[in-house]
């Protein structure tokens, strides 16, 4: 903090005008650990650019993936964004079990305090914001067009516009990291700590604008999946035939566009506070900082069922698939999730319960958290009974499954431990808490995510992951998961408090080091699927998949062919069934091999890209200070949303023939898939 | 393990209750695990002696278990958690020292273990104060109090939000600035115990720690002692030299305490050219300042930031004076020197 002087005080007029309040003082130079970080990055970043030039490869990525308004490829850049951050906010979480592992008993670590605060922030908005949502919201993109059988989500352009408004959000957080500084609050910023006041540095204004950015694009999305999956069924397919991971998306969808508005207008009144002077979330002048902390979590606690749910369709899908059944209790999995994405907004006083509310209302949200259990116990055990007198193959999905069953079930009970108020107010914010949501987040969410990345990778690619490799990282993630976070409970046991830098007791040392053990075996896990994947691709034609259907799959996703062509379907299919292409299967099934026609499909546009760029610009004019670039990058995101709805060139019809010359590629692949092997599952 | 063996009355129900709810759902989540494993091995493809029944998908009975065992664990579990939350709720009144030990009324009993001892807590940047308006004695970084009776926290903070947790003692309470809360605990057996904030709060955070000392009534008089024998003055301008951000402060004393210091923090108005809160709230009840009452606006703010030595902040402006057509520069209704004030760039530091 610049506690004595603003050296934006030593500037000429002139530079402040052009340049706000950026000071040459405002690059980390000093920081050793963030100079050779911005050198590897940047010394990567130049390969990058490099290699795309070295290959020629500028044009079709401009074409065939930034505009891209194919739900496929815009799943798959939102996976590869989630996948990239994942290794920067990893990279925070091996910082801070070093730190925590050193510094004992008067030493201080390799983190000063400034540092530190910064990193456990920006390891949770990282998280959380960038590498949870953009995986979910990914699988989401590719798979739910494919399971309804449409061709493409209800706004095309809407969808690119989204993934670059996300992708906006992580250019202002990574930018944070080499110009200026992040946020020091904690992952939501409580006032007043983050008011001007207390924090009148960059940080905060970094976190507000790319959480405000990528907001943008979050709900936008959701409003677009909600309109895809309410309107663009396939004919057949009524509500209760709709596939889990389906219902369990638009149930996200609707939790996104109910809560995401509510963290955009908390943050644009801290905004307010912090830019303009008024006194929301001040101490003084009738401001309340409590009322932030209410409303922060009226979005923060639906949020975590935005995250859980989808992952919760994966189970349901991966769980029926690999045990060759229907899934058991299919209504009651659906209503289950429908009165969680009602309760979800009853419980969020249970994140406050130690700052004085009276007991009636505190028990009110405790008991409110405990019910929700019940339909998630009832998933639980439906899952449970899909498996019995199932015929379960433990291929990598199914292996990710039941890891999920044995940790989430610890997670889900001490967090019905944290509900019961008497009980947390010695667990609140404890690293027991910190046990707790990483135990449901990791064994919940991201093994979910994981279950279903080696689900439908073979649909996205045309080839499955090496087994081994993902076998090796497997064991490492589980394992680290354990090895990591159950030191965590038993030190919140011992009352300690979380974020902290150093510890005065020796005594707790060896709890921590050990838990930094498990962060190394999280980091042999997410070694051991980088190779996978080089693996993977290396031997992509031994790993192939020609038929579609590597899984002996259930719904519609595994009809079409692996990776689908753009169109997805060349005909729209009917369903009959909740289970449509296992149905299909069975009732003989004859693929149509004439007939095709013209589809009618949307075009690309690069409008998103260069809207969500402008915004971006204006984010970090905003966090800079710098007026003029403000207000000219506002007005020409306006501008270019203006000028786009004026752009009429936006379908194309792929040509009958080019449908056929696809389809006709595709029987081939059959063809050989049937004379290479027998039957590769049972259908 | 602090949390499940500590040493006051009010924590140590507390971890009951944690018990009793962990044993409570064990009761269904054992059994999940278990039929977990039990049926991912015996249904595993290799056993071709397992039934194999791919219609098996619905059966109204399983459904019935499915959602009545969670649903009755949880009604248990609920009927225990409304009883423990209004049983401890930190506002009320402790209603036994022990588990055998029951409350003595005051009322004729040369024992006054009844009556609480009120501490008077603020949570400062980075260190905490602990008033006694009782013996009218304070003390930083260390608290103290007699094994066996009441102590009524009171708590509030100077700045930013933190959390007064003592895990040995009671579960913790925020202390938020301009706020109130409450924390009613009592100690069972003498000793030297950890407290610390539990609320991220800055930098020096991890070291706002203090020492809670369960003290004999003996010794508790004989600590008083000392702190009025040791301890300097704490005046309005020894607090607000005080409240300035530091860190590992060490232990201090204070034996003459301003009466109405631990209000004036409250009410945020230690300065006194500050108007207090309350009377800011007494002010707005009867229909607030009207547009005069804008003038009182730099009076209104309480400006820590410089304090707190955040220091650069952009200028606030604020508004001084109204003007109108006929006083374009609202002068009008202000005195001269008023005048002369609002036309300057009002600066707080």
């Amino acid at each position: 903090m610049n506690s004595e002087h603003n050296p934006i005080e030593a500037y000429p007029h002139w530079w402040r005008l052009l340049f706000g309040r950026f000071t040459l003082e405002s690059l980390p130079l000093h920081e050793p650990i963030v100079v050779v970080t911005f050198a590897v990055v940047a010394l990567g970043g130049l390969a990058i650019l490099g290699a795309l030039t070295r290959y020629k490869l500028w044009g079709p990525l401009w074409r065939d993936w930034l505009t891209s308004v194919d739900h496929k490829k815009i799943g798959i850049m939102y996976m590869v964004l989630g996948l990239v951050m994942l290794l920067r906010g990893f990279a925070d979480a091996l910082l801070m079990r070093s730190q925590q592992a050193i510094a004992h008993g008067g030493a201080e670590g390799f983190l000063p305090p400034h540092h530190y605060d910064q990193i456990f922030t920006a390891h949770g908005v990282i998280m959380i914001f960038f590498v949870a949502m953009p995986l979910v919201t990914g699988l989401m993109n590719f798979v739910v067009p494919l399971q309804i059988g449409a061709r493409d989500v209800a706004f095309p352009f809407l969808n690119n516009f989204s993934f670059w408004m996300t992708a906006g959000g992580v250019v202002l957080t990574m930018m944070s990291l080499f110009i200026g500084e992040f946020a020091a609050t904690g992952w939501l910023a409580y006032p007043p700590l983050s008011n001007i006041a207390y924090s009148p540095s960059t940080g905060v204004d970094y976190y507000i604008w790319a959480l405000q950015i990528a907001g943008i694009g979050t709900t936008l999305s959701g409003v677009n999946l909600i309109a895809t999956i309410v309107k663009m069924r396939a004919p057949g397919m009524s509500m209760m035939k709709m596939p889990v991971f389906t219902w369990t998306s638009l149930c996200t969808n609707i939790l996104i566009v109910a809560s995401f508005p509510v963290l955009g207008a908390v943050l644009a009144l801290l905004t307010l506070d912090r830019y303009v002077g008024t006194n929301f979330f001040t101490n003084d002048l009738g401001g309340n900082p409590m009322m932030y902390v209410n409303l922060i979590w009226i979005w923060g606690h639906p949020e975590v069922y935005i995250l859980v749910l989808p992952a919760f369709g994966i189970f349901s899908e991966v769980t029926s698939t690999f045990s060759g059944k229907r899934l058991f209790g299919y209504a009651s999995m659906v209503y289950a999730t429908v009165v969680i994405t009602i309760l979800s907004y009853l419980v969020w006083l249970h994140h406050f319960f130690t700052m004085g509310s009276g007991a009636s209302v505190n028990s009110f949200f405790g008991i409110t958290t405990m019910i929700i259990s019940i339909p998630t116990g009832a998933k639980i055990f439906n899952w449970l009974f899909t498996m019995y007198r199932g015929r379960i193959r433990f291929d990598l999905p199914m292996m990710w499954t039941v890891a999920f069953m044995l940790t989430f079930v610890i997670g889900g009970m001490t967090g019905v431990l944290l509900a019961v108020p008497p009980a947390d107010f010695v667990l609140h914010n404890s690293l027991f808490l910190v046990a707790h949501f990483h135990n449901v987040i990791i064994g919940g969410v991201l093994f979910g995510l994981f279950a279903g990345i080696y689900y439908w990778w073979p649909k996205a690619f045309g080839f499955r992951l090496d087994p081994f490799w993902g076998k090796v990282s497997f064991w490492c993630w589980v394992s680290g998961f354990w090895v990591a976070f159950m030191p965590l409970y038993i030190l919140g046991l011992m009352g300690v408090t979380r974020r902290m830098s150093s510890f005065a007791d020796t005594s707790l040392q060896p709890f921590f080091v050990i838990a930094a053990l498990g962060a190394l075996l999280i980091a042999c896990g997410i070694a051991a699927m980088i190779v996978q994947f080089a693996v993977s691709i290396l031997r992509r034609d031994q790993l192939a998949d020609l038929t579609g259907d590597p899984w002996g799959g259930r719904t519609l996703e595994w009809a079409t062919s692996s990776p689908p062509p753009a169109y997805n379907f060349a005909f729209t299919p009917m369903v009959h069934d909740g289970d449509a292409w296992w149905d299909m299967k069975h009732r003989g099934y004859e693929r149509p091999l004439q007939g095709f026609k013209a589809i009618h499909m949307p075009k690309n546009t690069g409008a998103g890209v260069i809207i969500a760029g402008i915004a971006t610009v204006f984010g970090v004019a905003m966090v800079w200070y710098v007026w003029w670039l403000a207000a000219i990058s506002f007005a020409g995101a306006v501008a270019a949303t203006i000028i786009h709805t004026f752009n009429y060139d936006r379908d194309y019809y792929i040509p009958a023939d080019e449908v056929v010359r696809t389809e006709d590629e595709r029987t081939r692949l059959l063809a050989r898939a049937v004379a290479n092997a027998p039957a590769p599952a049972q259908a | 393990m602090v949390l499940l063996s500590p040493s006051g009355d009010v924590a140590l129900q507390q971890r009951n209750l944690l018990i009793a709810s962990t044993v409570l759902m064990l009761l269904i989540i054992v059994p999940v695990m278990a039929l977990t494993v039990a049926f991912a091995w015996h249904y595993r493809e290799g056993n071709k002696k397992a039934v194999y029944d791919p219609s098996f998908h619905h059966s109204i009975g399983l459904e019935v278990v499915i959602w009545s065992a969670p649903l009755l664990i949880i009604v248990a579990l609920g009927a225990l958690t409304w009883l423990g939350t209004h049983l401890l709720d930190p506002y009320r009144s402790v209603s036994r020292i022990s588990a055998s030990k029951p409350i003595v009324s005051s009322v004729g009993d040369p024992m006054v273990s009844g009556k609480p001892l009120v501490v008077q807590v603020v949570a400062l940047d980075w260190k905490w104060l602990f008033l006694y308006p009782e013996q009218g004695i304070a003390s930083l970084n260390e608290v103290a109090a007699p094994v066996d009776r009441p102590i009524e926290f009171r708590i509030t903070s100077s700045s930013v939000m933190n959390s007064l947790f003592i895990p040995a003692l009671a579960g913790q309470i925020y202390a938020m600035p301009g706020m109130q809360t409450r924390l009613n605990a009592v100690i069972n057996k003498a000793g030297n115990y950890e407290g610390f904030s539990a609320n991220y709060s800055g930098a020096g955070f991890s070291h706002m720690r203090f020492t809670f000392k369960g003290v004999d009534e003996g010794d508790f008089s004989a600590w008083v002692d000392k702190v009025k024998k040791e301890g300097g003055s704490l005046n309005r301008a020894d607090y607000l030299k005080l409240e300035r951000p530091s860190e590992k402060e060490p232990v201090r004393y204070y034996n003459a305490v301003d009466a109405d210091l631990y209000d004036a923090i409250l009410n945020m108005c230690v300065d006194r050219a500050k108007m207090c809160m309350h009377d800011m709230v007494a002010i707005d009840a009867r229909g607030g300042g009207g547009r005069e009452g804008i003038n009182t606006v730099m009076r209104l703010t309480y400006d820590k930031a410089v304090r707190r030595g955040t220091g650069a902040t952009q200028q606030a402006t604020f508004v001084t004076a109204l003007c109108t057509p006929a006083d374009a520069y609202g002068f009008g209704s202000t005195s001269a020197a008023n005048a002369k004030a609002a036309a300057a760039t009002p600066r707080l530091n």
